[in-house]
């Protein structure tokens, strides 16, 4: 018993990496253009759908198409902030989200046009296919390369904006972006970049997630509200509460499944509610 | 004084109009097709949905991302109701009380929020609502819904109205929804009303002169949520059947995109938008079965282009004749009826 309760952790885990990926992203954007991305999920899906052609059906090595799906993701990415948000900075918040919801639609159905339907899963990458015995359980090496993954991208991430030049830049921008433009950011270059990191990120989550979750259309409506979920508990805009949070949520899914099925998407969102009512800035939100 | 000449005329001639399509639509069952009516008892529904929903969006200033789990509540108490004891008034009146009293709670919560975290919360609660209705089987009937929902005869008395023929069911639903939009109607040229309009604008402003903010969004939100509970209760009758996606969040998207289309600060906005939603779907799938990618870009354009809707620039076309009509008098009549706030 007690080690189903700790291997059913470690699957927890692996899930929360995804979850992890795209919600960073998601937190990112809002905390640095005050923007809440409907179509992050959008830009996950086809981060998914790009690396499945360029590794399941071209045939690429899997890093290369993993990176190849960030480049195209991040042209889409820099293409919608560039010539749709930006010219939306000035007019009231609910305006940016409705256009994000347009781009939803678009890019759902824009796959379904490309793709077709469901696809079949592609084979796990030889040097990650496997299992190791853990908590006498098989535990596949794909799960440990992907909490490998998201942990590094969580250094990096940490690395990114505390000690490099950007970094700071970024931070100023958030906290005051008239200020920052003052002392001669050039803030819009700050926001394209930004968003375009962002939704690389989200690329990388669907990228990763090919050789073992279900490419579909759907899946990018199914992983915005996950995030948007995280990114509340956390806080939006707070990047360690997305870590966090994704744990939480990641976790708690998959003890959910084992335990009490029935009620677990309405558990999560309780969560959500509360959260947002008794601390809306988030569980780890002190600082924004 | 306001209403003298050319603008006098011109009001005058929105009421010819207004005239016009109430008889229109009272008399459309006799002379179109039975697709045409069915099509049309959905925009009617649509419309009830989005005009409540505009009542919080464009009138209050709060985008609500929930609004189909009033909706669902209206859909699943009326189709229960019907279920048990089949009178079409019982069901309705049933489910858009329960969408009422659920909006009541919900919205003592969600108004404490406003802007982002305002669409957050109802998102939350509308899908604490979804899952519900996904997971619990002995109420909602899971994931296979609810069937066999009769189209319950209206009883009045001694009176006994036979609502099969899908005629009398369009009658029942359009007499119910010009009796909503002139409801609302009032409520949005009422001291209420416009003092929605006033928070949206500046809550601080607002607050200075002593009215109390949180108490009218609180109003406005169990408004709209019974707007949506009603719409919602007309739906089982019609379809025999509900099943969870009712509930679920792109449902709460259609008075969105509905609203978004036809003007958000129109009164008509919304019920233009749920038509032009309803007829553009229409002409899409008879070429393509993907016309959610057309919607999109069209939301984009609005977006980008065009944030008063269809409503908003025919509004600001006719406001442009009335103010050539009486440009004898040196200031121009205002024409911002997009009223960009940020």
């Amino acid at each position: 018993m007690m080690n189903t309760v700790l291997y059913q952790g470690l699957v927890g885990i692996s899930l929360a990496m995804y979850l992890w990926l795209i919600s960073a992203g998601l937190t990112i954007i809002f905390g640095v253009l005050g923007v809440l991305n409907f179509a992050h999920g959008s830009l996950f899906m086809l981060g998914a759908y790009i690396a499945y052609t360029l590794y399941g059906m071209v045939g690429l090595p899997f890093g290369a198409a993993v990176l190849l799906s960030l480049a195209v993701v991040g042209a889409v990415g820099f293409a919608m902030e560039r010539f749709f948000l930006r010219p939306l900075y000035h007019v009231d918040e609910a305006y940016q989200l409705l256009l994000t919801f347009g781009f939803v639609l678009v890019l759902d159905d824009a796959v379904k046009i490309l793709w077709g339907g469901v696809f079949k899963i592609p084979p796990i990458p030889a040097f990650l296919d496997g299992a190791w015995r853990v908590f006498g359980r098989p535990f596949p090496v794909y799960n440990v390369f992907l909490i490998t993954v998201g942990l590094l991208v969580g250094v990096v991430l940490w690395f990114l904006f505390e000690r490099t030049w950007w970094g700071r830049i970024v931070r100023a921008t958030a906290s005051d972006r008239e200020m920052a433009a003052a002392l001669g950011v050039h803030v819009p270059r700050v926001f394209s970049s930004v968003f375009v990191f962002g939704a690389m990120l989200a690329a990388l989550g669907g990228a990763l997630g090919t050789p073992v979750r279900v490419v579909a259309p759907g899946i990018g409506s199914a992983m915005i509200i996950q995030a948007f979920i995280i990114t509340v508990i956390g806080g939006l805009g707070n990047l360690k509460g997305a870590f966090v949070g994704s744990l939480i949520v990641g976790v708690l899914s998959a003890y959910g499944t084992l335990f009490f099925p029935v009620f677990e998407l309405f558990f999560i969102f309780v969560i959500m509610a509360v959260v947002l009512l008794v601390r809306p800035q988030g569980l780890f939100g002190a600082t924004r | 004084m306001m209403r003298n000449g050319a603008i006098g005329r011109a009001w005058l001639g929105v009421r010819l109009f207004t005239g016009f399509l109430l008889i229109f639509f009272a008399l459309l069952p006799r002379f179109s097709s039975t697709y045409v009516v069915y099509l049309t008892i959905h925009i009617l529904i649509l419309s009830l949905f989005a005009l409540g929903f505009n009542l919080l969006f464009g009138y209050t200033g709060l985008l609500s991302f929930g609004q189909a789990g009033f909706y669902a509540v209206g859909a699943y108490v009326c189709a229960r109701i019907l279920l048990v004891r089949p009178s079409l008034l019982l069901g309705v009146v049933g489910g858009m009380l329960a969408a009422c009293l659920v909006s009541l709670v919900v919205g003592a919560l969600s108004v404490r929020h406003t802007r982002i975290y305002f669409s957050m919360l109802t998102l939350a609660f509308g899908m604490i609502i979804f899952s519900l209705a996904w997971k619990w089987r002995d109420v909602t009937g899971g994931d296979d819904g609810l069937v066999g929902i009769p189209r319950a005869p209206l009883v009045l008395g001694p009176l006994a109205v036979d609502m099969t023929r899908l005629d009398h069911y369009y009658s029942f639903v359009f007499f119910l929804a010009v009796l909503a939009i002139w409801f609302m109607y009032r409520i949005v040229t009422s001291p209420f009303g416009l003092t929605l309009q006033a928070i949206r604008d500046s809550e601080v402003r607002a607050s200075f002169t002593g009215i109390p903010v949180r108490a009218h969004r609180f109003w406005a939100f169990v408004i709209a949520g019974t707007y949506a509970g009603l719409a919602g209760s007309l739906l089982p009758p019609l379809e025999n059947t509900v099943t969870p996606p009712v509930a679920h969040w792109t449902t709460s998207a259609e008075p969105v995109l509905a609203t978004l289309l036809g003007g958000i600060h129109s009164f008509a906005g919304p019920i233009v938008g749920a038509f032009l939603l309803f007829v553009i779907k229409d002409l899409i799938v008879r070429v393509t079965i993907h016309w959610s990618i057309v919607l999109g870009i069209t939301v984009i354009v609005l977006v980008m282009g065009f944030r008063g809707g269809v409503a908003g620039v025919l509004a600001g076309l006719f406001q442009r004749v009335v103010a050539v009509k009486v440009s004898r008098t040196p200031e121009p009549i205002p024409v911002g009826s997009e009223g960009e706030e940020s």
